[in-house]
């Protein structure tokens, strides 16, 4: 606690950030000349791809490592964006869960206009039902996740959360912010809670 | 410069290189060419001639010493860091700072440079759609380029780092490597930054530690099996960015080339073994 009052009081006295957390050569202003000359005439939808909220701010200065004043604050504005199915039911169809789970499609520049819906691409970095062997190992294994929590309800609403924004939970995770950057609707995060929470999901078999 | 004949040989390679590429729509398919992508890399050490690539370095060396372009001169004087026409040990210098265009450039980069000033092509037709689709050859720029490193070949990746600007686009590559932007809120390091990670079963090499750049940067420009020509560095990280979901960037530009130097400042003492070859 007394650090993180030193921290910040050094913060305050310096007027920016420590000098461990950047670069040391290059300025903000400088990263900003590269990325316009780099994609030039962008229309507004993919320019505004390029700049980054609060949250990406602070997570690249910090190379996703926070201080925890940090970490708190990027959790609790995190959190506050995430929104919930108007009618309270946090599971749709696993089956539809299994084929998102498995979909890396959507937004890239080569997906316009689209063809199919986007999908949450969860096997690029996580394992999930046993016969899947193809998976990636940048996020944990959820082989069996809903089983080994014995399917409570708590867990049914923190895998929701955690789909829809992971740095609710973790400041700076790498898993996208799925629901709160628009990429997957609150239907589809459904069905990806019933995959990984449902006792008939071949996750969970 | 030897010259090269190995069309002949193609024919040849052509069964494995469909093996080698087929389907990877099952687990087991995939790990079985990745173990065939290692045999093939074995063979490749004895037999450096028979990577497909070797036929962009053969064609890159026919569009070097060509008259083109409005001028109609060829690429022989054009200076890639130690001089007019000298090729030998170029590349493993790059990127670097070049006074006559007042920046830092990698091999593309300089590539264009040179064919626009010696040769008088349009810039913008250059950096426009610069790269092959699957299945189709490395265009001109790719082949030229893969022609240039393999002059390298053997050298070790040295960047020199000397002047202001060559330290000041390693700073930005730094920083860029680790900026999250997106609708996925990716960096590279999002991928790159841990050691033996995988996305799906394809091995992620952990880019900020240098012995494992080492081992994977001085293979560009690589064969690349899966989609069948050859893939530089350029088009490697435009690639990246497309699965980052930004949108197309430019070739050459300040971004992948600050990139480059990032990964060649990891990759320093790393061996130049290009073209390489790749999944």
């Amino acid at each position: 606690m007394i650090r993180n009052i030193c921290a910040a009081a050094i913060l305050v006295l310096s007027g920016s950030i420590p000098a461990f957390a950047q670069s040391p050569e290059v300025s903000g202003d400088r990263v900003q000349a590269a990325i316009k000359a780099s994609w030039p005439n962008q229309p507004p939808e993919w320019q505004s791809r390029l700049e980054q909220d609060e949250t990406m701010r602070l997570c690249s200065q910090y190379r996703n490592d926070p201080p925890s004043d940090v970490a708190e604050a990027i959790m609790a504005r995190e959190r506050s964006n995430i929104k919930y199915p108007a009618d309270g039911k946090l599971m749709g169809d696993w089956k539809k869960g299994e084929k998102l789970a498995q979909s890396g499609y959507g937004r890239r520049f080569t997906d316009y206009p689209p063809r199919r819906e986007n999908g949450g691409n969860c096997y690029a970095c996580h394992q999930l039902a046993k016969e899947e062997v193809s998976f990636g190992t940048l996020g944990p294994s959820l082989l069996e996740y809903g089983k080994i929590r014995e399917f409570s309800e708590a867990d049914v609403k923190a895998v929701y959360e955690r789909i829809y924004n992971p740095q609710a939970f973790q400041a700076c995770a790498n898993m996208p912010r799925l629901g709160a950057n628009g990429h997957l609707t609150i239907e589809q995060i459904k069905d990806l809670v019933a995959y990984v929470m449902s006792p008939d999901s071949p996750v969970n078999k | 410069m030897k010259p090269v004949r190995i069309r002949d040989f193609v024919p040849l390679l052509a069964p494995l290189l469909l093996m080698l590429a087929a389907a990877p729509g099952l687990a087991q398919e995939t790990v079985d060419s990745e173990k065939a992508i290692e045999q093939y890399r074995q063979m490749l050490k004895e037999d450096p001639w028979s990577n497909p690539a070797m036929l962009d370095v053969d064609r890159g060396e026919q569009l070097w010493k060509t008259p083109r372009g409005p001028k109609s001169v060829s690429l022989e004087g054009c200076d890639l860091g130690k001089g007019p026409g000298v090729l030998e040990g170029a590349f493993a210098e790059l990127p670097r700072y070049f006074s006559d265009a007042d920046r830092v450039m990698d091999l593309e980069a300089r590539i264009v440079w040179c064919m626009e000033k010696l040769q008088g092509f349009d810039r913008k037709e250059l950096v426009t759609k610069p790269y092959p689709k699957g299945g189709s050859p490395t265009k001109d720029i790719g082949a030229i380029a893969t022609f240039v490193a393999y002059q390298s070949n053997g050298l070790k990746i040295s960047p020199k780092l000397e002047h202001a600007k060559e330290k000041e686009a390693l700073a930005l590559g730094e920083a860029l490597f680790f900026r999250r932007q997106g609708p996925m809120d990716f960096s590279c390091a999002t991928c790159h930054a841990d050691k033996g990670k995988r996305i799906r079963l394809q091995n992620l090499p952990y880019l900020s530690d240098p012995s494992e750049a080492r081992k994977v940067v001085g293979e560009w420009p690589a064969y690349r099996v899966s989609s069948s020509h050859v893939m530089t560095m350029q088009h490697r990280i435009y690639d990246c960015f497309w699965q980052m979901r930004l949108p197309e960037v430019e070739l050459g530009s300040d971004v992948p080339v600050a990139l480059t130097m990032y990964l060649a400042k990891m990759a320093e003492g790393g061996e130049i073994s290009a073209p390489g070859l790749k999944r």
